[in-house]
């Protein structure tokens, strides 16, 4: 067993204006390896499967338990978690690649600030602060935390966003994951005195009617956030909110 | 928050309700209608003649036919440009009908051009409008039978898959297991409306 390599192939980029190339590595096999971990041997003997020196390969991460998102990248052509995939599930040949909806920093770290500016667009977080002491908040139904409590899984990772065939540079989609959280804001009963605003931003420029139906992002959502049943309820919510308010004009 | 730029949301509920009504209802009337053609000739001529004598006729098309499938059809291309097919990276099922919805939406457009070209405009221009024997003769091009049978293959499709996509963007079908069953009970739309309008194509052949 000895012998048994795991074989890398990374897709490299040394800064935002500069373009792609890949380049292969080979790390000794040790068992219970997971992505994270075999970046880290890379990282101690930064050596190309040439046997030439190279730069260590960059690479974001944090919590390193699938619960911040920050190591978010295209594992073998499909988005997820670097922690979580472990090599003895995946197999010995590897290729790792950037996420493709965001700009790439350098290597494999990209910038998701797209995705913070969309859940600023749609005021993803319940405005309480103001001149004097608000108060306790109104109570709520177990049944509404339980569904909120689903929504608030999400860890902003990406996937939902790269996954999905309606967020790209020629569209100016928000993408599942900033449309979904609108729900969690609006279910909550402070949350929901902003409700017409977020269901407006909806209605707007890239807002829920640019979804295409193709239902990747749930599939790939590793937090098993219900997006399309959010979408779906949503859509509902905004219909009602957007059309028939028409009627009152 | 009056400024916001609304505009694509109602051209996209438009474009969802006119994929329905009227351009869903009128494709199965269509069906029905040409399968008059298993009665005869004669059964089928009188039965264009009585359509072709109704009041209004060209502006009854012109309102419910031609305008809804061109905006469907003019902004469906606009909704293409703005996706990005990603089925053979993440190859599932309804990923694969996201594809298919566009495929087809452009086939049967180019069919539906071809088509009202062929059947209608160019009647209008000669003032000899569609028979039995006209389309019977066109379709012994094979070219021409082939075109037919992708053409109404994808605009069944088309419309079976919208369906679905309809159910959701109107908040109808919102719960996966609701969703399951309105997928199902649209691939059963899709074949059915598939058998109906082939069947109606084979009384010409």
């Amino acid at each position: 067993m000895g012998d048994k390599n795991i074989r890398l192939k990374i897709k490299r980029q040394e800064n935002a204006a500069s373009e792609p190339y890949w380049e292969e590595f080979v790390v000794p096999y040790t068992p219970g390896h997971n992505i994270i971990s075999v970046l880290m041997e890379i990282q101690r003997n930064p050596v190309n499967s040439k046997g030439d020196k190279t730069t260590p390969v960059v690479w974001e991460c944090n919590c390193l338990e699938e619960i911040c998102g920050a190591c978010t990248m295209l594992i073998n052509g499909q988005v997820r978690q670097a922690c979580s995939a472990l090599v003895d599930t995946i197999g010995t040949d590897i290729t790792l690649e950037p996420m493709s909806k965001f700009p790439t920093v350098r290597d494999l770290h990209v910038d998701r600030q797209a995705m913070f500016e969309a859940l600023k667009k749609v005021t993803a977080w319940i405005p309480i602060d103001g001149t004097y002491d608000m108060g306790e908040g109104p109570r709520m139904a177990p049944k509404d935390q339980e569904e909120g409590y689903r929504l608030a899984k999400c860890m902003t990772c990406g996937c939902c966003m790269e996954a999905c065939p309606q967020f790209n540079s020629h569209s100016t989609f928000l993408g599942p994951s900033p449309i979904a959280q609108v729900r969690l804001f609006n279910l909550h009963p402070t949350g929901a005195m902003h409700r017409r605003d977020r269901l407006e931003t909806l209605m707007g420029e890239g807002g829920i009617a640019q979804c295409g139906n193709a239902q990747n992002c749930v599939r790939m959502c590793p937090k098993e956030v219900p997006i399309t049943k959010t979408l779906a309820e949503l859509n509902k919510d905004v219909n009602r909110y957007g059309i028939l308010g028409l009627l009152k004009k | 928050m009056a400024t916001k730029n609304m505009y694509t949301f109602f051209l996209r509920r438009l474009h969802s309700i006119t994929g329905v009504l009227p351009i869903g209802a009128f494709l199965a009337e269509h069906f029905f209608t040409n399968s008059f053609a298993m009665f005869g000739p004669e059964v089928y001529n009188s039965k264009v003649e009585f359509f072709m004598g109704l009041p209004y006729i060209l502006m009854i098309e012109i309102a419910l036919i031609w305008i809804p499938i061109l905006f469907h059809g003019v902004y469906g291309f606009y909704i293409i440009y703005t996706g990005d097919a990603s089925a053979f990276r993440y190859r599932f099922a309804r990923n694969w009908m996201y594809v298919l919805q566009r495929v087809t939406g452009i086939i049967a457009f180019l069919f539906i051009c071809y088509h009202v070209y062929a059947t209608r405009i160019s009647g209008l221009v000669t003032g000899q409008h569609v028979s039995f024997e006209l389309v019977q003769r066109s379709l012994q091009n094979p070219a021409i039978l082939a075109f037919y049978i992708l053409g109404i293959v994808s605009a069944s499709y088309h419309l079976g898959n919208g369906l679905f996509g309809f159910f959701i963007t109107w908040g109808i079908t919102i719960g996966e297991k609701t969703q399951k069953v309105a997928s199902v009970f649209c691939v059963l739309v899709s074949a059915g409306l598939t058998v109906f309008g082939l069947a109606a194509l084979s009384y010409f052949v």
